[in-house]
Order: structure tokens, then C-alpha cells, then sequence
């Protein structure tokens, strides 16, 4: 039977896999069907009100919002990786990684800063007011940066790395013979970018607008302070305003069909085109080099990104831990909160890798579709609001700790107290069950390199399941699990809603930290915690950036080299 | 990378369940919905007078939901909440427990605790009307005010579905009924500079630069503008007044901080210390000192909260009846679209 790997494929040695994908499905199955429990409970009254006074003006906001974001990332992510990729230019070794960094700040934080610059008693309109000789706010016109397009620039300026990774994993390895017939044939650049390369770039661009309007759905924080009232934060206000978390429930439910829709989108726009680049012999495209002003402008188009994204609101972080710093009002606690942050994070990372692993490698020794649609399930966890999945959990976990505290007391006579929201582990489950649709995506995309000859040739030579895994896949998949593990560490430093909700006593996080200066209206307090997670979060993203294996590119399956996430390493 | 990420779970889990199953003497167990930063003091404090050490957790949103879902075993003792709906609510969740204490009571006056001994506000915060110093010559103002035509296009205020906003609202409700109240939020409104959004300081930081001349706002953020050792941020807190502001008839909004016993205490004892010791003079005064917030112990003398805003004149309205308004307030802003 070891000779056919395909009938071979259902036996022994698969098992663990398939508890992999059923624990990983589990995790963001449990919470999403106490969910749709809670939301049965609600009352009519609620819902009435719901749907005649909030969804209307909360879908068109979060529509707008969405469309909004959508249009400056893909401009900005797409047209930045069409740059480095294309080109070469003076400076482009340095930019291509920066371009990267502003994945590392919280989206709430920059939309404080951008306020406290933009607004008329920041630098910007004081200046402004200076240079024309106005004495007040009322005598002249100024972009209101609290505002929908306002909201709009602040998200798309922070979220544009996704596209921008995605896109250019994409362009690295797909266009070059399409793109040097064109070049042959006298296409300018232009109409190489508009025609050739992005068509190609379709499924990629989906993919990463994708992970963009999934993270600005989530956003609540940003939202709420910029005054856009989003599905979120209806979500929100139904909750603790009127004491109805059914009705909030229910409101998160219709999200999930936002959610949906912009699943299926994705999944159309990726599915309907195939292309004719040489699956076995992809090359990368041989950059043009760009010389003198041309260079220039390349490079400061790159940097316009880098700089608003990332530059000014971690140097305003910066500046204002500077002051705090030298007032001598740091506290050693932050020592402590790093530390926490870094061992919460890395814990997490390393479930959340090893789970993706077994997951991917699962979906892809199995090649059944039970498998896919656990794997499916178990990276779902991503597309549901931070805080939805928090609560989500909170009830089943709780009950669980419940019932084993029950019990213990009752064989040992103690109560060992709730061991799982008692300890950090219920942190570490939330994001395991939010972020493990980042690992499963990445390491499939990774798999999809490698070309499925290899394992049928391995089977064929007697090889267990697990034998391929480790002696094949692993070592080749290596550049995919490091981005992921990256992409995910990065995520799980920055988690707010499910930390906060479910950390035991006495924990603290630099997030929550920061949260808790941010909710005083003080977030300038919060300066160097926030301005700690900039560094954590910049480390992982450095290190991503190294251009490993990329002179490598092995075969790769043209129909899943994009995974349901981002392939961050190319 | 995973060998690596073990060893530090099996560090975290070693040193939280160590940490976790250590002995205390005595100790309490605090959650809370307050900032940190404002009640550490207080649990030092308490920490130093009692050798009972407390254990916290800011937990903002859901505080109540996970209470009640840690249920039986829950370790919570102390249940610190902002805004009296809020706990109200937890006392309608059923996850709190009545204090016995003659002290509590002797304490606090009872406007400012629930009837049944559930819970006690241990601060009070007012909401009044922030004004641009150079703008408007007039000290006082009226609630229902806001909502006169002669303040067309000069009035900024968060959100009014911040829980600020609704509980001010709520009162409104509970001194006019539903109807006059939705006039007056539609009166409001038409007088609006800009769309509501940002926090209280914006709304500050909005009249010192002439955006609009007055807002609503918390009168702490002023006091707390004008301590700031930036320079900008006293020149801001500078720039406004906080005007004597009150209901007709009535006097200035407040709503409260509070704290209850949880109903599975583990340590009740040490919980109704803890509160008994927040309702001290000295606690009292860290706490609104902290914050420039009022103290709810009655006849406790002058602070710098009263210092920077005189004492206040409270509406007499009882606590528990704006919490009763919430749900009616916050239905009422989306119906007459504030926030739109």
C-alpha cells in the first residue's frame, strides 16, 4: 500500500495531525458557538432598535470606512511593491525592509499621535496659523483629522504592509518572463505595472486587502476616538451601554457576515484566474536599475510610507518618553511588563507555529476535504473581532476552569482556584485561537512550493507521514514558518481586548499598560511602554526582512502559493 | 524557536502557579475597572496600614461578564467599577453581595449607595460646562441651556454614547421625562460646532482654539490639563473655565466611582476592610486627590480638587435612579442621531 500514497494517505502515523486541525478548529468553534448562544438571548426590543437606529448608520460607516482603507493600502502597499521589486535603485536595500515597520505600532496609538500633531493646538496648525497670521480655529479651513477620512489615511497608513508583503511575495517570483516580453515588446513602465503586472498581482492584492479589512473591521480604538461609529463600536455601545451583550452578540453575528462576504470576495477574485507563468522555472524579475533623479523620486516615493507610518508617530513616541524618561518618571515595573509581554507573545508563537505546522501539514498529506474545512475553521479566528472572541471565550473557559476546580476540590479537597483565567493560559489560548489563522496561512503557502512530487516520491519510498514531515518538509518550509512566526509574535505583543479581558490578577502586559494611560486620556504616559512595543514588534520584523532563501524560489503550485494569509518570506 | 518559546511557558506557568498558590497571610483579591494609576495608592496604602497585600486587575470592558462566568470559584473579592449603571448593573447580574457594615453606612451619605448595601460610591466626578476664558464672560450655566439657540454652532462634546455623555443624559431624563429630553438632545445637537468625537480633553483643547466656545466635559480632565508639567498642556488647561453648572432647579451632575464585595468573596473579611479603608479620610483623599475628584464621605474638609473648583453643589437626584436611565439615554441618542 506504501507504494500508493494515495490510498496510503488514511493510514497510520496521520493521526496527530488530524487532532491538530481538531483542536485548532475547536478553538475558534467553541467560542463562536457561545456566541451564537449569547445572541440567542436577546431580546426583540434590542434587536428593533438595532436595526432601525444603528446597523443603517453603522454599515455605511464601516462600508466607507473599508472602501476607504482598501483604496490607500492597496495604493500605497501595491505601488511600494511594485517599486522595490521592479527596481533598483539607490537606497532600495534599505527602504524595502522599513517599508514593513509600521506593522509594529498599535493602530489606536497612531491615531492619538495624529491627533495630537494635526489637531488646531498641534504643531502643524499652530505653524499654520503662524505663517498666515490667523488668531483662531474659526478663520480659516484645515483638514479635520477626526474624522472618516481621517480614520481613512490613519488605517491605511498603518495597515498598508500587509498588501505591500503580499504584493511583493507576488511580484518576486511571478512576473519576470511576462514582464520581459513586455519590456521586449516596448512597454513603458507604466503600462507594464498597469497591464501586466497588476493583473498578475490580483491574487495577491486580494489577499492582503483581505488581512487589511479584517484588522480595520477589528479596529475599535482608532474608530471610536476619531469619532467614525463602526460596527465595532455598536457593538460596543450595545453592550455597555444598554447592559444588552445578547444584542451586541447579535450585532457581532451580522459582522461575521461582513466578515463572510469579504471571504468569499477574496476567495473569488483568487480563485477565477490562473496564470500561464512557468510553475517550474519562476525566476525573479530582473530589476531595472533607476539612476540619478529617477532613483531619487523611487526612493522618496517608498519613504512617503515609511515616514508617516512609521518615522513620525514612533518619533513622537520616542520624544515623549524622552521627557518622561528625563523627568525620572520611568518605573521599573515596565522591566517586568516586557518580559510578560515577550514570554505571553513567545509562548503563544510557539503553540501557534507548532499547531499551524501539524495543521498545514495535515491538510496537505491528507488532501481531504475534512481536513481542509478543519484547517479553514481553525484559521478563522482571525477574521473575529478581538473582543468578540474574548468574550467568545470567557464563558466556556471559565466553565471549564470551573468544572476542574470542582473536581479537584472534591478528590483532593482543595480548591486548586481557575487554572486556566487564573493563570496566563487563557491569554495564551485567545491567541492561539485569534492568530493561528496567520501560521496555517503562511506555512500553506510555504507548502505550496513544494511540490507534492516530493512526498508522493518519499511515500514511495517507504517514508512515514511523519518521516516526510520532518526530514522534508521542515527544512524546506523553514523561511515560511520564520515570517509567520514573526507575523505572529508581532500580533500577540500588540493584543489588547482578549488580554485585558481574560489576564489574571496582578498581570500586566505593555499593551495593557498602555491602555490604561490611553483610557485615563494620558496616553502620552504610556509613551515608553507603547514605544517598548514598537521595539519588540521591530526586531521580528527586522529579522523578516533579511532576504533569506530568496535567491531560491523552489517549484511552486501556482493555485495555493497564496495561502488563506500572507506568504511573508518569498 | 519552539524549543526556545517551551522553556519559557514552562518558566511563566512555574512561576504563576507558584506565585498563585503562595500563602498569603491575608490578602484581597481587586478587580477593577478603574485606572490603575488611580487606585494603587489606595491598595499601597492599605497594603502598609494592614500587612494585607491586593492583588489587582484592570479589566475595562467585561469586568462583570467575567466575574460571573469565573463564578463560584471566581477570586474576586473587591469589584472596583467607573459609573454608577455599571454597578448597578453588577448588582442586577447578581454577582455582588451585601456589605454589613455601620461604618459604610455611617460614611456615606445614601444617595451615594445602593439601598441594599450592594455597592458605595468611594468618589465622586462631576460633569460640567468647560467655556473658553476669553469668549464667555458668563460663570454659570444651566444644563438645559446647552440646548438654547443663542449657542448655534459653539458647543463640542464626545460622543454621546460615551457613558460620560449617557449618564448626563440619563439625568436629564430622570429630572424632564423622555420627551423634553429628546428636544433638548435635538436642540443640542443643532448647536453642535462639530460631529462629537475625541475625549473630554479634545473638547477642551477644541474651545482653547476657538473651535467652539463651550463643551461638555468631566471637570478632573481640566484640573489634570492644568497639572500637566508640559508647558502646552497648562496653557490649554488655562485657556478654559469650568462654569458653576447645574440642573434647573437642581445642582451639577456627578457619577461616581464605586466598589462592592463580590458574592463568592474567598476573603470577605479583607474585602469589607478594603472598602471600609477607601471610605477613610485618608483614602478618600488620595483618591480624589489623584484624580481631582470629589470624596463622597460626608463633612471630609477641602481638597485640591475644592481648591481648583470650589466645592460642589451635587444634584440631589439619586445615583440609582440615573443608572435606571441608561438603557432609555443611550436609545435616545441613537434615535435623535447626536452622534451622526
Amino acid at each position: 500500500m506504501r507504494q500508493r500514497p494515495d490510498r496510503g494517505r488514511r493510514g497510520a502515523g496521520l493521526g496527530p495531525f488530524v487532532a491538530a486541525a481538531g483542536v485548532g478548529a475547536a478553538l475558534v468553534g467553541v467560542p463562536l458557538l457561545a456566541l451564537g448562544v449569547i445572541a440567542f438571548g436577546g431580546e426583540p426590543a434590542v434587536l428593533r432598535h438595532v436595526w432601525h437606529y444603528v446597523l443603517p448608520q453603522a454599515l455605511r460607516d464601516t462600508l466607507l470606512l473599508l472602501l476607504g482603507v482598501a483604496l490607500v493600502t492597496s495604493v500605497l502597499g501595491v505601488g511600494t511593491a511594485w517599486i522595490v521589486t521592479a527596481y533598483r535603485f539607490r537606497g532600495r536595500g534599505l527602504v524595502a525592509p522599513a517599508l514593513m515597520l509600521p506593522l509594529a505600532i498599535p493602530t489606536y496609538i497612531v491615531a492619538y499621535i495624529y491627533v495630537e500633531i494635526l489637531d488646531p493646538l498641534g504643531p502643524v496648525q499652530t505653524l499654520w496659523r503662524a505663517l498666515w497670521g490667523f488668531r483662531s480655529r474659526a478663520d480659516y479651513s484645515f483638514i479635520d483629522i477626526r474624522s472618516l477620512p481621517g480614520a481613512i489615511v490613519i488605517m491605511g497608513l498603518v495597515l498598508y504592509p500587509y498588501l505591500y508583503l503580499s504584493a511583493r511575495a507576488l511580484f518576486a517570483v511571478q512576473s519576470a518572463s511576462l514582464l520581459e516580453v513586455g519590456r521586449t515588446l516596448g512597454a513603458g513602465p507604466l503600462t507594464l505595472f498597469r497591464h501586466v503586472a497588476l493583473p498578475l498581482a490580483r491574487p495577491a492584492v486580494a489577499l492582503g486587502l483581505t488581512l487589511v479589512l479584517l484588522e480595520t473591521l477589528n479596529d475599535i480604538g482608532a474608530s471610536e476616538y476619531l469619532g467614525v461609529r463602526t460596527l465595532s463600536v455598536s457593538i460596543y455601545t450595545t453592550w455597555l451601554n444598554r447592559g444588552s451583550l445578547a444584542g451586541a452578540a447579535q450585532i457581532a453575528c451580522a459582522m461575521l457576515l461582513v466578515v463572510l462576504v469579504i471571504l468569499l470576495i477574496e476567495r473569488r477574485a483568487r480563485g477565477q484566474r490562473r496564470f500561464a507563468a512557468s510553475p517550474k522555472h519562476p525566476r525573479p524579475i530582473a530589476p531595472l536599475a533607476l539612476e540619478g533623479w529617477r532613483g531619487a523620486l523611487a526612493l522618496g516615493l517608498c519613504l512617503i510610507p515609511v515616514f508617516f507610518g512609521f518615522v513620525l508617530p514612533a518619533g513622537f513616541l520616542a520624544q515623549q518618553a524622552m521627557t518622561r524618561l528625563l523627568a525620572g518618571r520611568a518605573d521599573l515595573e515596565m522591566v517586568g511588563q516586557l518580559a510578560t509581554t515577550i514570554a505571553l507573545a513567545g509562548t503563544a508563537t510557539g503553540l501557534i507555529i507548532g499547531l499551524g505546522v501539524m495543521i498545514a501539514a495535515g491538510a496537505r498529506l491528507l488532501r481531504g476535504k475534512a481536513m481542509a474545512a478543519l484547517a479553514r475553521l481553525a484559521g478563522l479566528g482571525y477574521a473575529i473581532p478581538g473582543t468578540v472572541l474574548a468574550i467568545g471565550l470567557l464563558w466556556p473557559m471559565a466553565g471549564l476552569d470551573n468544572i476542574i476546580a470542582d473536581l479537584v476540590r472534591q478528590i483532593a479537597g482543595v480548591s486548586p482556584g481557575l487554572l486556566l483565567t487564573g493563570s496566563g493560559f487563557a491569554i495564551v489560548l485567545a491567541y492561539l485561537a485569534r492568530f493561528l489563522g496567520i501560521a496555517i496561512g503562511g506555512i500553506e503557502s510555504g507548502f505550496a512550493r513544494i511540490s507534492p512530487r516530493m512526498d508522493d516520491a518519499a511515500r514511495a519510498l517507504g517514508r512515514r507521514p511523519r518521516e516526510v514531515l520532518s526530514r522534508i518538509h521542515l527544512p524546506l518550509l523553514r523561511p515560511s514558518i520564520v515570517s509567520a512566526a514573526l507575523l505572529v509574535f508581532v500580533d500577540c505583543c500588540k493584543e489588547l481586548p482578549a488580554t485585558l479581558l481574560l489576564r489574571p490578577l496582578n498581570l500586566e502586559t505593555l499593551a495593557t499598560r498602555v491602555y490604561a494611560d490611553a483610557s485615563r486620556g494620558l496616553f502620552e504616559e504610556g509613551a515608553l511602554a507603547a514605544l517598548l512595543i514598537v521595539l519588540v514588534g521591530l526586531v521580528p520584523v527586522v529579522i523578516a526582512a533579511r532576504p533569506q532563501a530568496r535567491d531560491h524560489v523552489p517549484p511552486i503550485d501556482q493555485d495555493r502559493a497564496l495561502g488563506p494569509a500572507l506568504p511573508l518570506a518569498s | 524557536m519552539r524549543k526556545f518559546s517551551w522553556r519559557i511557558a514552562a518558566t511563566i506557568a512555574g512561576a504563576l502557579a507558584a506565585s498563585s498558590s503562595v500563602a498569603w497571610a491575608a490578602e484581597v483579591n481587586v478587580y477593577t475597572s478603574r485606572e490603575p494609576a488611580l487606585v494603587k495608592p489606595v491598595f499601597e496604602a492599605f497594603t502598609a496600614a494592614t500587612g494585607t497585600r491586593v492583588n489587582a486587575v484592570f479589566v475595562q470592558n467585561g469586568l462583570e461578564e467575567r466575574v460571573k462566568a469565573e463564578g463560584a470559584n471566581s477570586p474576586a473579592d473587591v469589584i472596583v467599577l467607573v459609573d454608577v449603571a455599571r454597578l448597578a448593573n453588577a448588582k442586577a447580574m447578581g454577582i455582588t453581595q451585601p456589605f454589613d457594615s455601620r461604618e459604610i453606612e455611617a460614611a456615606v451619605p445614601t444617595g451615594l449607595r445602593d439601598p441594599d448595601g450592594h455597592w458605595t460610591a468611594v468618589t465622586l466626578r462631576s460633569r460640567v460646562v468647560y467655556a473658553a476664558k476669553d469668549r464667555v464672560k458668563q460663570d454659570a450655566i444651566t444644563y438645559e441651556d446647552l440646548a438654547d439657540p443663542r449657542w448655534k454652532g459653539r458647543i463640542c462634546i464626545r460622543s454621546a454614547q460615551h457613558p460620560y455623555n449617557v449618564s448626563l443624559i440619563g439625568a436629564m431624563i430622570a429630572h424632564h421625562g423622555e420627551e423634553q429630553t429628546a428636544d433638548w438632545l435635538t436642540g443640542l445637537k443643532a448647536n453642535l460646532a462639530r460631529k462629537p468625537s475625541g475625549g473630554d480633553r479634545d473638547v477642551a483643547k477644541d474651545i482653547v482654539a476657538g473651535v467652539c466656545d463651550i463643551g461638555l466635559g468631566n471637570t478632573y480632565y481640566v484640573g489634570l490639563l492644568r497639572a500637566d508639567q508640559n508647558a502646552a498642556q497648562q496653557a490649554w488647561g488655562q485657556g478654559v473655565k469650568v462654569l458653576d453648572s447645574r440642573f434647573q432647579g437642581g445642582g451639577t451632575h456627578v457619577n461616581v466611582s464605586g466598589a462592592a464585595i463580590a458574592k463568592n468573596a474567598p476573603n470577605k473579611a479583607q474585602a469589607q476592610k478594603l472598602i471600609a479603608f477607601m471610605l477613610s479620610d485618608e483614602a478618600q483623599r488620595l483618591m480624589a486627590d489623584a484624580n481631582f475628584e470629589y470624596p463622597v464621605r460626608a463633612g471630609l474638609p477641602s481638597t485640591r480638587t475644592q481648591a481648583a473648583f470650589g466645592p460642589i453643589a451635587a444634584d440631589p437626584l439619586a445615583l440609582a435612579e440615573i443608572a435606571r436611565q441608561r438603557r432609555p439615554a443611550s436609545e435616545l441618542v441613537d434615535r435623535v442621531g447626536i452622534d451622526n
